[in-house]
């Protein structure tokens, strides 16, 4: 178990490497970030000039090589455009985009699980297709029109909920809704497949002939497997939120990671994106590697690979 | 409780599945039988036969597109028709019945221990304490031949071999002393060796506990090794049950007949008789019937038999289901050639010219598995030093178990695996020399998955006619003809040329299998275990038409096969090998009459022969 | 010597599944054509999408309305059911401009990015796939290692930063959502390929004598047609809803030109007031995505039977 886990871990720093690496190329090469820092109208002079001050004159790899150096000792370097410390600017919001992902993922889970659940008890019932139709719906609906959709009613029709903003925990629960919701299908689907997998299983017929019947038959015997799926889902989804909460933050107003990330690419503050990619893939690649660990411990075969 | 009553008694017990396309079928029609206080009862018949599903049936484990009819289901003077599921589960299901399955791989929980789910068994419903369980479990493991059974109880199912997981199913189905005991193929995933040592476990331990037992499976000789009675099951009815001896000395119904005479058996030798075939393929379950199941594989076919079903008629200790009388049809075999058909095999005479056919010099074959893209690698020697000839005309077998190495040798030979050291000859020339279209005039495979060698699609005849595409022979027309030429030489009627394999049987796909492999008339044909995964009946046709095809295009074969009676009977010449290495070679009739090492003498013994029954 | 005893008899499927109208007597094109028609979520899908292509291709061609043509004098009209006139049916936006008209060309930059990205990303993740699926050994676990990686980058926020630092243009747009939508592709054909590349069929195909190239073409494709068309609907679905957020974003498809999306950011702005020209363009996304969803997975109920959940 512990040589799995070390394992995991050394692929998931190679990933969030990699990743940085892949991304911090992508940003350079589309885009001049000395004519960005300079501004648009600038001197081609001035330009060269910031180009030679800022090092983006050497080859790619050497800045890369720098940059991430920097970033290993805690340096995450600073934003031309608000000429601020990039992680002051991701401390600052960062607590914003952590709740609203929190929240989110409960909204999924509390929909999304029961029910898969229900349906994957009675396949081709009304709860079945009841499911499936809340599935294809929340597939379908962009998720930045929903979220104006529930601000005209919630908010300025029935006025249960401030329209936008980020202070109070109120503020929180359209959004988390609406975010929630985008994570649904997938996670509703995995649960009722995982347990229809496990019910149709061989050992769950074992079980059966052993007199195992209705819910011990789910929670001590199928349960187990049919939660390792959904549990590397629910990882996955909660990176995609963190990184995904863009679109939510912009709908809603909120001051988050989201808000951040949108200003500093129309600011053209290339450090401050680089950051942010950096940290969401890392945080991702976090969470896959915690549900890893937790699909190992169910699961023992899992420790072998 | 009353003592003479039967332990089990059922009586006209049907299954009626509704299809998703809203049919009715019957896969189940009107079963009878009963099952004293420690008698063993075996239940045989091919797939779609009805034999597991009656199992399943009792135990209340259909599926929930499938209903349950019967007239009477009484276990002691328990009437299971009268108790709730819930009941059901808490008295009955794996307290006064246990029950074994086929799959020793997937029947156990992957995600819990072995120890858990023996004692859970014993625990579930208040059933016992854990402490007892604990006690009982270890002393169960160790009655069942599970080394070690402490240590066992904290493993989980895949840290265990085949064999013993099935072990570990029988002790879980003994953990609460079971009136009853059903095992449903349990030993059709294993190998031959351990096969036999678990029906014999099996045969001790209902003895040794005066359990009542069913046994189903499809493999006469297995059941043989272990019961008293028999029940032979046919599209969804029995059509002959009685004692065991009786039924195999003095079979009654025609198909009874037939199958015991196309099961190849380790007395039927090399050159004697051809195993009796029965024509035909296994119904389909979406038949309705209105007349005799067999009546369209029957040779005793009869205006009588079309009217309706025939009803179950008994002859002394055996009853059966036909409309002529026993009498009847013996005179019927005796007088006719209606009996099932049994030609002799005109001898060939084998070449045994230098150099050989297709020759294999001390070859080696290693697998390298790697962890992860920068784990330590570690070596597998699946073949280790084996030098075979395969001389022209021969018949050589390769038998072994699963992991023998001998399917690795059959791909060396093949060309689809480059030996590690060694090499692959063909009359002389080492083969890697010679290009693949080369080497596929000479070569070809008839492989054991008749559903996966045929791309599902293209057409029978398009699959047949591929090989002269890829080497550019004739045009269309005439692939066509030569496709329909080799259809007729191997039994397929000219119909299915634009069939999609998903619409024929399996025994039909071989077929088609094999004459694609010898459109390119090749010297030397390999199959790697052709009939293993057909019935019983359709296995003797496959078997058969091999022979006539090596009689009529004096072809060589090398079979790769774990069966042992199949070996005696299709081929000239054997050779026996364990974990990659030969250890024993010869004509087929020196093997068997006087094998030399240990491992081919415990495989001798492990054939279970339904008409020499071992006491 | 004859082959009598061993050809089968005429006489068993003659007259043995007289009574049956069973389902492997049909050809598997029959069986998929059965299916087909008896699948309403997928019939209704492709209706709905033929309906939306028709629409959009047909429509601004045959409709007197201008998608462009500003009229300042008449902005903000409602649609007719909310009092306007027959003029424009759905009424006009924040610059007077027909909103039928600019919902039909919406229509068009919808299905153009949707089908390109998805196009492209089909043959970024079906090439890896297929790849690591059948060389697999140390290919495989690169391609794994790579899928790895591309499913930790944060997509949302990497399209907007390439689409914006580049320069927003249609043509940009697909090529970012393609370029980072291909792991479902590849992630479906990597398993179909290792699990096809084992079947005997592949090694009958060795052996008599088809070069590894024929093999692909003629024998491993052809059998991974069915689960590409599924998993490019639905991932025609995802990149235009992607295609849509990042124009409501402002880093998409820029103005004058309709996307749907734009369209919803630029009615929010008078969200209260004109609802539809908020809800209009809504509609008319949902309506898309969940008809080239329900073809999705209709197709793959249909095609892919063995894999249903």
């Amino acid at each position: 178990m512990l040589r799995f886990a070390i394992r995991r871990l050394l692929l998931a720093l190679a990933v969030g490497f990699t990743v940085s690496l892949a991304a911090f190329l992508a940003l350079q090469l589309a885009t001049d970030p000395a004519q960005a820092i300079a501004g648009e109208d600038a001197e081609p002079a001035v330009v060269e000039q910031i180009r030679i001050e800022y090092g983006l004159d050497r080859p790619l790899v050497t800045q890369y090589v720098d940059w991430i150096g920097n970033v290993v000792q805690g340096n995450f370097g600073e934003s031309f455009y608000w000429h601020q410390s990039v992680a002051d600017l991701i401390l600052q919001a960062a607590p914003t985009t952590l709740k609203l992902a929190t929240f989110s993922i409960l909204v999924t889970i509390l929909v999304a699980i029961p029910l898969g659940a229900l349906a994957a008890m009675r396949p081709n019932s009304w709860v079945d297709r009841l499911a499936l139709s809340v599935s294809v719906s929340a597939q379908a609906i962009p998720n930045f029109w929903l979220g104006l959709v529930v601000i005209v009613i919630f908010s300025v029709h029935l006025g249960w909920f401030p329209v936008a903003g980020d202070r109070t925990l109120a503020h929180f629960v359209l959004p988390a809704f609406v975010l929630g919701m985008t994570s649904v299908p997938a996670v509703m689907r995995l649960t009722r497949a995982g347990l229809l997998e496990a019910f149709e299983a061989d050992y769950i017929r074992t079980a059966r002939a052993k007199g195992f019947r209705g819910y011990p038959l789910l929670k001590k015997q199928a349960l187990r497997n049919a939660m390792l799926p959904v549990i590397s889902v629910l990882a996955v989804q909660l990176g995609n939120k963190l990184g995904g909460a863009i679109i939510t933050e912009a709908v809603f107003s909120m001051r988050g990671l989201g808000r951040l990330a949108v200003d500093s690419i129309q600011g053209g503050d290339i450090p401050t994106v680089q950051m942010l990619v950096f940290v969401f893939a890392m945080t991702f690649v976090l969470l896959t590697f915690i549900a890893d660990l937790i699909n190992a411990w169910i699961d023992p075969r899992l420790r072998l690979r | 409780m009353n003592e003479h009553a039967p332990l089990l008694r059922v009586e006209n017990l049907s299954i009626t599945l509704k299809t998703p396309s809203g049919e009715q079928v019957q896969p189940l029609r009107g079963v009878n039988f009963e099952l004293s206080r420690g008698e063993a009862l075996g239940i045989v018949g091919e797939s779609g036969s009805g034999k597991s599903m009656s199992m399943l049936a009792l135990m209340g484990l259909l599926p929930s597109n499938a209903r349950r009819d019967a007239d009477s289901l009484k276990l002691g003077d328990k009437d299971l028709l009268q108790i709730e599921d819930t009941t059901f589960a808490r008295e009955i299901a794996g307290k006064r019945i246990g029950m074994i399955f086929q799959e020793p791989m997937t029947s156990l929980n992957p995600v819990y221990t072995i120890g858990r789910q023996l004692i859970e068994t014993a625990t579930l419903y208040g059933r016992g304490t854990a402490r007892a369980a604990r006690a009982r479990a270890i002393e169960l493991l160790n009655r069942v031949g599970v080394p070690e059974p402490e240590l066992r109880l904290d493993q989980y199912p895949h840290q265990l071999s085949g064999g013993l997981r099935q072990r570990v199913m029988i002790a879980m189905a003994l953990m609460n002393e079971p009136e009853l005991i059903i095992a449903d193929e349990p030993t059709t995933a294993l190998d031959v060796t351990i096969k036999a040592q678990i029906l014999d476990l099996l045969a001790d331990l209902q003895s040794e506990l005066g359990m009542g037992m069913i046994l189903v499976s499809h493999d006469i000789g297995a059941v043989s090794r272990a019961v008293d009675r028999i029940g032979v099951m046919y599209a969804g009815a029995f059509v002959e049950k009685g004692p065991l001896d009786d039924v195999f000395e003095h079979p009654l119904h025609p198909y009874t007949q037939g199958l015991l005479q196309c099961a190849p058996r380790a007395t039927l030798a090399h050159g004697g008789p051809r195993l009796g075939a029965i024509p035909g393929s296994v119904p389909s379950p979406f038949k309705r019937l209105t007349r005799c199941a067999f009546s369209d594989r029957c040779p005793h076919v009869h205006d009588a038999c079309y009217g309706s079903e025939p009803a179950l008629r008994s002859a002394g200790n055996q009853a059966y289901r036909c409309v002529l009388d026993a009498e009847q049809l013996q005179s019927d075999n005796d007088h006719s050639d209606k009996g099932v058909v049994i030609p002799h095999a005109t001898p060939v005479q084998v070449e045994h010219g230098d150099p050989p056919v297709l020759a294999l010099e001390s070859a080696s074959c290693v697998f390298t598995t790697r962890r992860g893209l920068l784990g330590r690698s570690k070596d597998n020697r699946a073949v280790d030093d084996v030098s075979i000839a395969l001389h022209g005309n021969e018949i050589l077998a390769i038998v072994g178990e699963s992991g023998s190495g001998k399917t690795t040798t059959a791909r060396m030979m093949l060309g689809l695996q480059q030996p590690t050291s060694g090499v692959a000859l063909f009359r002389g020339e080492a083969l890697e020399k010679s290009t693949p279209r080369q080497r596929a005039q000479l070569i070809q495979p008839v492989f054991q998955d008749p559903y996966s060698s045929l791309n599902p699609l293209r057409t029978v005849g398009d699959s047949i006619g591929r090989p002269l595409v890829v080497h550019g022979v004739g045009n269309r027309a005439s692939r066509r003809e030569r496709a329909l030429e080799i259809m007729s030489l191997v039994g397929l009627p000219e119909r299915f040329y634009n069939s999609y394999p998903n619409q024929m049987s399996g025994g039909q796909r071989q077929r088609v299998a094999i004459a694609r492999a010898l459109v390119l008339e090749p010297k030397v044909l390999i199959c790697d275990e052709p009939t293993s995964a057909l019935d019983i009946s359709v296995q003797a046709q496959i078997l058969n038409l091999l022979l006539d095809l090596r009689e009529r295009l004096g072809l060589t074969y090398l079979l790769i096969t774990h069966d042992l009676a199949v070996v005696r009977y299709f081929a000239t010449r054997v050779v026996v090998m364990k974990s990659g290495q030969i250890v024993e070679s010869g004509e087929t009739e020196r093997v068997y009459t006087q094998p030399t090492h240990p491992y081919t003498q415990e495989l001798l013994a492990s054939i279970s022969d339904p008409l020499r029954r071992s006491a | 010597m004859s082959s009598i005893d061993n050809t089968l008899p005429e006489r068993q499927t003659s007259a043995g599944v007289e009574h049956t109208e069973s389902l492997i007597t049909l050809t598997p094109r029959q069986l998929l054509h059965r299916r087909a028609f008896s699948h309403w979520g997928l019939i209704i899908g492709t209706l709905t999408v033929i309906a939306l292509v028709l629409l959009a291709v047909v429509g601004p061609l045959v409709l007197p309305f201008d998608a462009y043509a500003q009229e300042l004098a008449g902005r903000l009209q409602p649609p007719v059911w909310a009092g306007g006139d027959w003029a424009h049916p759905l009424g006009t936006d924040h610059l007077g401009r027909d909103y039928l008209a600019r919902l039909l060309i919406g229509a068009r930059i919808s299905l153009t990015v949707g089908f390109f990205a998805a196009t492209l990303g089909c043959i970024i993740g079906v090439t890896l796939g297929v790849c690591a699926g059948y060389f697999g050994g140390r290919i495989d676990q690169a391609v794994s290692y790579l899928l790895t990686c591309q499913l930790a980058l944060p997509q949302i926020l990497l399209a907007m930063a390439l689409v914006f630092l580049i320069g927003p243009s249609i043509y940009v747009v697909i090529g970012v959502i393609g370029v980072l939508q291909w792991s479902y592709f590849l992630v479906v054909t990597r398993s179909a390929v290792m699990r096809i590349r084992e079947l005997d069929y592949i090694a009958s195909a060795k052996t008599i004598g088809s070069s590894t190239r024929s093999i692909f073409w003629h024998e491993v494709l052809p059998n991974l047609r069915s689960q590409i068309i599924v998993i490019f609907t639905i991932e025609m679905g995802v990149a235009i809803l992607s295609e849509a957020a990042l124009s409501f974003l402002g880093v998409g498809i820029q103005s004058p030109t309709p996307s749907w999306g734009l369209m919803i950011s630029e009615g929010r702005q008078s969200m209260f007031f004109n609802p539809w020209l908020t809800i209009l363009p809504g509609i008319a996304l949902f309506l898309l995505v969940m008809g080239v969803n329900l073809m999705g997975d209709g197709m793959r109920d249909v095609l892919t039977p063995e894999g249903r959940h």
